[in-house]
């Protein structure tokens, strides 16, 4: 096809869009409705999962040396336990740093003032590069030798994996509902402005026009809806979240929600928004022509 | 050139409108096709124009088999016959001018091809002075005229009309008719379905008579009577 043509293309499809001006409308509004909830709940999800992660990587395994062992033989036992697989981090405390963190933990009561740091063992606090795999890595340390005990809460780490996973799935079955929910109106829509004009079709192919051809400036107003309605609901969210992390700021004054900002998910949120608006519009508005055209 | 061979048609419904058809209209001639209602004269048209495929037989329009022509073949096809209907078929929200340079637009003509051609053809229909109206404000004439220059513009070796004056008066009609045989003096050749009588008499052209699917005349001795 000519280059020249293009320029034509554009503008019918422009001219689509103002003609069909309430379709039109309505379907810029679901894109925009959709793209919102879709893009809100994933940036919610994202967060959630950063804050499940944050939490889970809380959930340590406590292995307690052996009181027999002295000083430098518990400091040994280190390497060994950064041998397993599974560990993503093994940092050893003395049984006084043991005592001073259990004091502060207990806002410095002085009850605990007279505890002799003796009556507690040296230990190392295991950080896991996989939770899931817990009850075996804590089996592992178990077998050391100087080890004398394991502690670790299994039932919170299964919990939290759960949680995740439940996570997961959950949003990628919302994200695909709203998704084939945009792509049926937005067809809807194009097939629409396709019935109005039947006539305009028929007399294109009554002249020799491609199918190609005759369905062009339907896929470009498509995409354009698409398009519009990636942008208004891009920077839509952009604001709805800014405003839900600065509230969120004056309520949590506990930091218990942790959102990252939303600089941080600028990129690959333009770039999915794009790439669904372009998706929907065009795909919608393909396969509204396919069954129109066969005439 | 159009050509049927032994051409028959039968809708789904089990209706047989043709019923072994053959014919041969060679290239730059003009002939009339008469017939009663419900003779299978629009069938002919849609079998030339690719819109109804033959039960069997073969159909050969400008080169083109349309018995086993491919789909994708079919714009082709199309833009080597153009076509004329009795309701007219134009855009009521373009104006005369853009009715024509729709056409074009079509089959991706470039702008500046449109704006050499569209006003050569409507001069050659006689509305040069109307390329700024809408076709709600030209007489039944004028449309028809509109609908040939449409049917003209990408220059097809063919024409064919489906009772182009059904819509018009006697003087219209006359008017129309010799509009016709002028762009057949210019080379295309011409296929017009009519039921008026008088004219087929007045004009002394070659006459295919077809009755319930059949050809049952065809010949150069005008006036046919069914
Ligand atoms: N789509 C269809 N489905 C079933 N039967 C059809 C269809 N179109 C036409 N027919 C039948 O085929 C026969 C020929 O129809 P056709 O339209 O070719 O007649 P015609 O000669 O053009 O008539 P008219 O002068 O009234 O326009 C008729 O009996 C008609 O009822
Ligand atoms: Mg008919």
């Amino acid at each position: 096809m000519k280059v020249t043509n293009l320029g034509y293309l554009i503008k019918e499809g422009i001219r689509g869009i103002f003609l069909h001006g309430f379709m039109s409308f309505a379907a810029v509004i679901v894109t925009v409705a959709c793209l919102v909830i879709v893009g809100g709940f994933s940036s919610l999800v994202y967060n959630v999962n950063i804050m499940v992660e944050d939490l889970n990587k809380t959930n340590e395994i406590v292995a307690i040396v052996d009181a027999s062992l002295t000083d430098a033989e518990a400091r040994s036992i280190g390497t060994k336990i950064n041998q397993i697989d599974n560990v993503f981090q093994a940092e050893f405390k003395t049984r006084e740093k043991a005592l001073e963190e259990f004091i502060a933990d207990h806002q410095n009561d002085p009850v605990f003032g007279g505890v002799d740091a003796a009556t507690l063992r040296h230990r190392y606090v295991v950080v896991l590069e996989n939770n899931e795999l817990m009850e075996d890595t804590a089996a592992q340390l178990s077998l050391i030798p100087g080890i004398a005990e394991v502690k670790a809460d299994f039932e919170m780490a299964a919990g939290f994996i759960t949680l995740q996973n439940v996570l997961h799935v959950a949003s990628i079955a919302v994200i695909a509902v709203l998704l084939v929910v945009s792509l049926l109106i937005i067809s809807n829509t194009v097939k629409l402005a396709m019935y109005d004009r039947k006539d305009e079709i028929a007399i294109m192919k009554m002249v020799g026009a491609t199918n190609g051809f005759i369905r062009l400036p339907f896929v470009v107003e498509g995409f354009m809806l698409g398009m519009i309605g990636a942008l208004i609901s891009f920077f839509m969210l952009w604001a709805m979240y800014n405003a839900l992390v600065n509230r969120l700021a004056e309520v949590d004054t506990l930091k218990l929600f942790n959102f990252v900002p939303f600089s941080e998910l600028l990129a690959p949120m333009i770039a999915t928004f794009m790439a669904a608006g372009l998706f929907v519009g065009i795909v919608g508005s393909w396969t509204s022509i396919r069954k129109f055209m066969d005439v | 050139m159009i050509e049927f061979n032994e051409v028959t048609k039968s809708y789904s419904v089990g209706t047989h409108a043709l019923r072994g058809v053959s014919m041969q209209i060679e290239d730059g001639e003009f002939a009339f096709l008469i017939g009663p209602s419900g003779s299978g004269k629009s069938t002919i048209i849609k079998l030339i124009t690719g819109e109804l495929e033959p039960t069997s037989g073969t159909v050969h329009v400008n080169g083109y088999s349309l018995d086993r022509i491919r789909k994708r073949e079919i714009p082709y096809l199309r833009r080597t016959v153009g076509v004329v209907f009795q309701d007219f078929r134009l855009i009521e929200t373009k104006t005369v001018y853009e009715n024509v340079a729709f056409a074009m637009r079509a089959i991706g003509a470039r702008e500046d091809e449109i704006r050499d051609r569209v006003p050569y053809i409507l001069e050659l229909v006689g509305l040069e002075n109307k390329s700024r109206r809408h076709p709600t404000e030209l007489s039944g004439g004028e449309q028809q005229r509109l609908a040939i220059a449409r049917a003209l513009v990408n220059n097809p070796s063919t024409i064919i009309a489906d009772e182009p004056t059904g819509n018009l008066d006697p003087a219209m009609s006359l008017e129309i008719m010799s509009l016709l045989q002028e762009i057949n003096n210019l080379g295309t050749t011409m296929l017009v379905v009519t039921h008026d009588r008088d004219l087929v008499e007045r004009f002394g052209k070659r006459v295919i008579a077809i009755n319930d699917g059949v050809v049952v005349h065809d010949g150069m001795d005008g006036y046919y009577r069914v």
